[in-house]
């Protein structure tokens, strides 16, 4: 009996506007805890919301960039509960009419595209962040009103692989739209990961189980493999009732899934329209303003590189990889950069350095402008390709100009041809011996001349050249 | 009679602070018999400005979020609480000048319509201390009548501004909804909930909302209404105006229960409607689904208990609010909840939560949607024929605090149909039945408040109750 695996996830993302989705606290991370709070994220008595136009803005850019269905007027909804990370005791959320609805987008998975449908996309507030300890926690509310920004997909994903391949794809369009940081390690995404199995030819979907708040890519990875693990088992094992729907939580220290509670005894969050906010028509012109701003995301940047730039599909998806790195290709090409010189240089000379160093590409000091200069120096010769190379890690690690670093470490390279005839012609006349075994057909001899004359100009003398001219000494 | 004060500190024959110091003097012995106040503030004094309100006592309803100065909404889990901010409402009568002399009691957060449910006990009515006042803006109508303060801020969600202003013979105006900003009064039913005004003439009315109302950028459900001036809107030019009033609310015989003062009352609107006709207003009897009256008051404790219940689950004593008592946080919570709040609220809560359950939702809380959506159209629709509708504010004088109240509620229902469809409605008093007060009520349509109050200003000469207040409570 093959067992196939149905995914469906939900992404948390937080959005980078510059104050909170209801609130004019700011929207900034890392910031002294609590500090970042007005008496509308505390939910004292008689404070409203007031909705973050960029927050809306930006949700449905991303809801554009999924091809989701806008709906005609914006309605938020509340979500009531008790629970400390929420002050007012019901979040504020989306469910009558999402921001965006059936979506679909295609992922690369393993050089294949495949589709992924979405149920719906919704702006929400995010809530303050706990830390718990052994007989109390601590609260900060600076995160509480965050926008947040959740992306719910159909049961459509059918490996572990497309589900983080769709992760990352949606990190990126985050990136490229300038929507969000999406950074992890900031606990900026979080990701509700629903697993079922079912027997291959099966039209009905297995028993769901959901984990929750997986904060890293790979722990979806490790959560999705765990789950199938389990599943699988209890099947095998003739067990299927012990699969129930309910919601468990991955714990990175045992790599395991763990119960958290039944969904027989699902909350009834008692959701409905939240009157403080009136419903607002969402004007078609400005929707189409808005997705008038979205830049070409990475799949369509990747076909162009490899059509009108002839570079290889290894190439155009390492550039495309981050927003970063191909936003850096394209201003070389709008420095008049040759495409493929700049990809060479950037897929394997920078790329391996800032992955060496575990650092941005906006961080490094070599900027498209000053790699121009290496590559004009080495293209009118000033500089050999051995020695544009050291240039580059000496820009890199000095964080000098090109120029300055040439004079100072005298990288130039001798191209004049009456000097390197003279010192050429000092080296033949020095070694009368070794040219007449040169001439008796010992052909090798005359790699130990073009050494003889590197050490004379300690490098620097144009290869081509001394060559050219060696053989015309040595007729 | 703010004109008239106004008037009086321009000419120096009185001073502001001997105005603000005879209203503390007046409130603080008012207490005893009236306990109207929450608290007094014993050293209010005059900030200097050009204003009409500039240097008058007012006083405010304890559930407007007041800077510095303890806000409870008469409800034992807000009992210490002391706002770092005031209300958009506050921070514009502060701007105009106006002196805060105190805060007055309410039905707990707003909820309740006699003034018995206060945290600090029953408001009396200033005409008799045997009767309530009504509510909720209960200690604000008590200490307009009463003479305290010329005029006090107050809420109204189903009649809690109109309903009071009439059992203490006083004016009480709820403006349009959203024409005054919402932001920093303790949320009873969002969308209901209106600032307004409690005062003894029309004119008083206008120049409060004027200088209180206006688009807030804290508050997305108030709008702009720079073009409105409603103080140069009293004319008293209402010749060939249109009022209707509901048959089945005004005919005798539409009720099983005949009390005396139910007749009195209604005899005494009959007389009102010819007063009219004697200002050249065209008056005429419209006949309403009974069923949909019927449905006023269910809708209106549906819609109220729903929203009440998910805007006070803010009240938790953890942020703001006395502690409760407990191990872990959900202990603290219930603790200070069940201690907080009174049985009354806690029944609402108990309806609230039950008509936003998933299962329950359709039939309760989207059928009151549906009945609000079908009684303000038809509003709307009289309105393109009407310029308002005349009503008796309530279909008898205040009763006992002692008394059985149960047959009362019904014409004081019929009120939140000025909140179901937002529109400004002001009560006015129009003469006594037994010794008590009485008023009449008119709503029209939204945004049509200088007409509403233009029509008011007009009947209210021609009844001769303008500022009135209670004798002989002192």
């Amino acid at each position: 009996m093959a067992l196939k695996v149905v995914i469906g996830l939900e992404m948390h993302c937080e959005l980078n506007t510059k104050t909170k989705v209801f609130s004019k606290s700011l929207n900034n991370y890392n910031d002294i805890p609590n500090s970042l709070v007005t008496a509308i994220d505390l939910a004292f008595p008689g404070t409203l919301p007031i909705v973050n136009k960029e927050a809306v803005k930006k949700a449905i850019k991303m809801a554009l960039c999924l091809n989701c269905k806008i709906p005609e007027e914006l309605i938020f909804d509340r979500k009531n509960y008790y629970y400390p990370d929420v002050p007012k005791n019901y979040q504020i959320t989306q469910n009558t009419k999402p921001i965006g609805l059936n979506g679909k987008i295609n992922v690369e998975v393993n050089n294949e595209l495949v589709p992924i449908t979405i149920h719906d996309i919704h702006l929400e507030e995010d809530t303050a962040s706990l830390d718990h300890y052994f007989d109390y926690s601590l609260i900060d509310y600076n995160r509480s009103g965050v926008p947040l920004l959740e992306i719910v997909t159909d049961p459509c994903i059918y490996s572990p692989e497309a589900a983080v391949a769709f992760l990352e794809h949606l990190r990126n369009i985050y990136k490229y739209t300038d929507c969000s940081e999406a950074d992890t390690k900031k606990g900026q995404i979080r990701c509700d990961v629903n697993v079922s199995l079912k027997e291959e030819n099966a039209t009905e979907l297995g028993t769901k189980v959901e984990v929750k708040n997986v904060n890293s890519f790979s722990n979806v990875y490790a959560a999705i493999l765990y789950e199938i693990k389990r599943q699988t088992e209890l099947i095998e094992a003739g067990k299927n009732n012990e699969i129930i729907q309910e919601t468990r939580r991955w714990d990175e220290e045992s790599g395991a899934t763990i119960r958290m509670r039944e969904k027989v005894e699902s909350i009834d969050y008692k959701y409905y329209v939240d009157p403080n906010i009136p419903k607002i028509k969402i004007e078609k012109e400005w929707i189409e303003e808005i997705k008038s701003e979205i830049p070409l995301l990475p799949l369509e940047r990747k076909t162009k590189y490899i059509e009108d730039y002839n570079l290889s599909s290894y190439d155009a998806g390492v550039l495309v990889k981050t927003k970063e790195v191909s936003d850096y290709f394209e201003e070389c090409l709008e420095l008049g950069m040759n495409p493929k010189e700049a990809s060479n240089w950037i897929t394997s000379q920078i790329m391996g350095y800032i992955n060496k160093y575990d650092i941005e590409i906006t961080d490094i000091f070599l900027t498209p402008k000053r790699l121009l200069k290496i590559i004009n120096f080495l293209n009118n010769n000033t500089i050999s390709s051995k020695q544009a190379k050291e240039l580059f890690f000496l820009v890199l690690e000095e964080k000098e100009e090109p120029e300055v670093l040439i004079k100072k470490y005298g990288i130039e390279q001798i191209v004049d041809n009456e000097e390197l005839l003279a010192i050429i012609q000092n080296i033949v006349d020095n070694n009368q011996s070794q040219i007449e075994e040169y001439k008796a057909g010992k052909t090798k001899v005359f790699d130990y001349f073009i050494g003889m004359i590197m050490k004379e100009t300690k490098g620097k003398a144009n290869p081509v050249k001394v060559k050219e001219i060696l053989l015309s000494k040595l007729k | 009679m703010i004109k008239k004060l106004n008037n009086k500190i321009k000419n120096k024959e009185i001073s502001s602070d001997d105005l603000v110091k005879e209203a503390i003097t007046k409130a603080e012995k008012s207490q005893k018999k009236l306990n109207a106040f929450v608290t007094i503030i014993k050293d209010a004094k005059e900030v200097k400005s050009n204003n009409l309100l500039s240097g008058i006592p007012v006083a405010i309803k304890d559930n407007f979020s007041t800077k510095d100065i303890l806000s409870t909404g008469s409800s034992n889990t807000l009992k210490d609480y002391i706002p770092y901010f005031d209300a958009t409402a506050i921070k514009k009568i502060k701007a105009a000048g106006a002196v805060i002399i105190g805060k007055t009691a309410l039905d707990e957060l707003g909820m309740g319509g006699t003034g018995l449910m206060a945290a600090t006990g029953p408001v009396k009515n200033p005409w008799n201390i045997n009767k309530i006042t009504g509510g909720s803006s209960s200690g604000s109508a008590a200490a307009v009548a009463a003479g305290i303060v010329p005029y006090a801020l107050g809420t109204d969600t189903g009649d809690s501004i109109r309903i009071p202003a009439a059992h203490c013979g006083i004016v009480g105006y709820k403006p349009t909804y959203g024409m005054v900003s919402r932001f920093g009064v303790f949320a009873f039913a969002s969308s209901l909930d209106t600032v307004g005004v409690l005062c003894t003439s029309v004119e008083d009315a206008a120049i409060v909302i004027d200088q209180i109302k206006g688009k807030d950028e804290y508050d997305m459900t108030s709008w702009n209404s720079e073009n409105i001036n409603l103080l140069a809107s009293l004319d008293g030019n209402v010749k060939n105006k249109k009022l209707f009033y509901i048959k089945e609310i005004c005919d005798i015989n539409n009720y099983e229960e005949k009390t005396n003062e139910l007749i009195k009352t209604l005899e005494e609107f009959n007389k009102t409607i010819e007063k009219c006709q004697e200002l050249g207003i065209k008056v005429e009897e419209v006949s309403f689904d009974q069923k949909l009256l019927d449905s006023i008051y269910p809708t209106y404790l549906t819609i109220t208990s729903a929203e009440a219940t998910s805007n006070m689950s803010n009240l938790t004593g953890i942020i703001f609010g006395p502690r409760g008592k407990g191990n872990t946080i959900d202990e603290m919570m219930k603790d200070h909840r069940t201690r907080g709040f009174s049985s009354l609220i806690k029944r609402r809560f108990v309806i609230g939560s039950y008509v936003l359950q998933k299962e329950n939702q359709e039939r309760y809380l989207f059928a009151s949607a549906k009945i609000r959506h079908l009684i303000v159209n038809k509003m709307n629709e009289l309105f393109n024929e009407f310029d308002g509708l005349i009503l008796p504010a309530s279909s008898e004088p205040a009763s006992n605090i002692n008394g059985d109240r149960s047959a009362h509620l019904r014409t004081e229902q019929y009120l939140a149909i000025g909140n179901f469809g937002g529109y400004p409605s002001i009560t006015i008093p129009s003469g006594f039945v037994n010794d008590m007060p009485i008023g009449i009520n008119i709503t029209g349509k939204i945004k049509d408040d200088a007409n509403i109050l233009n029509i008011a200003y007009a009947l209210e000469k021609k009844l001769g109750y303008k500022n009135q207040t209670a004798k002989g409570w002192e």
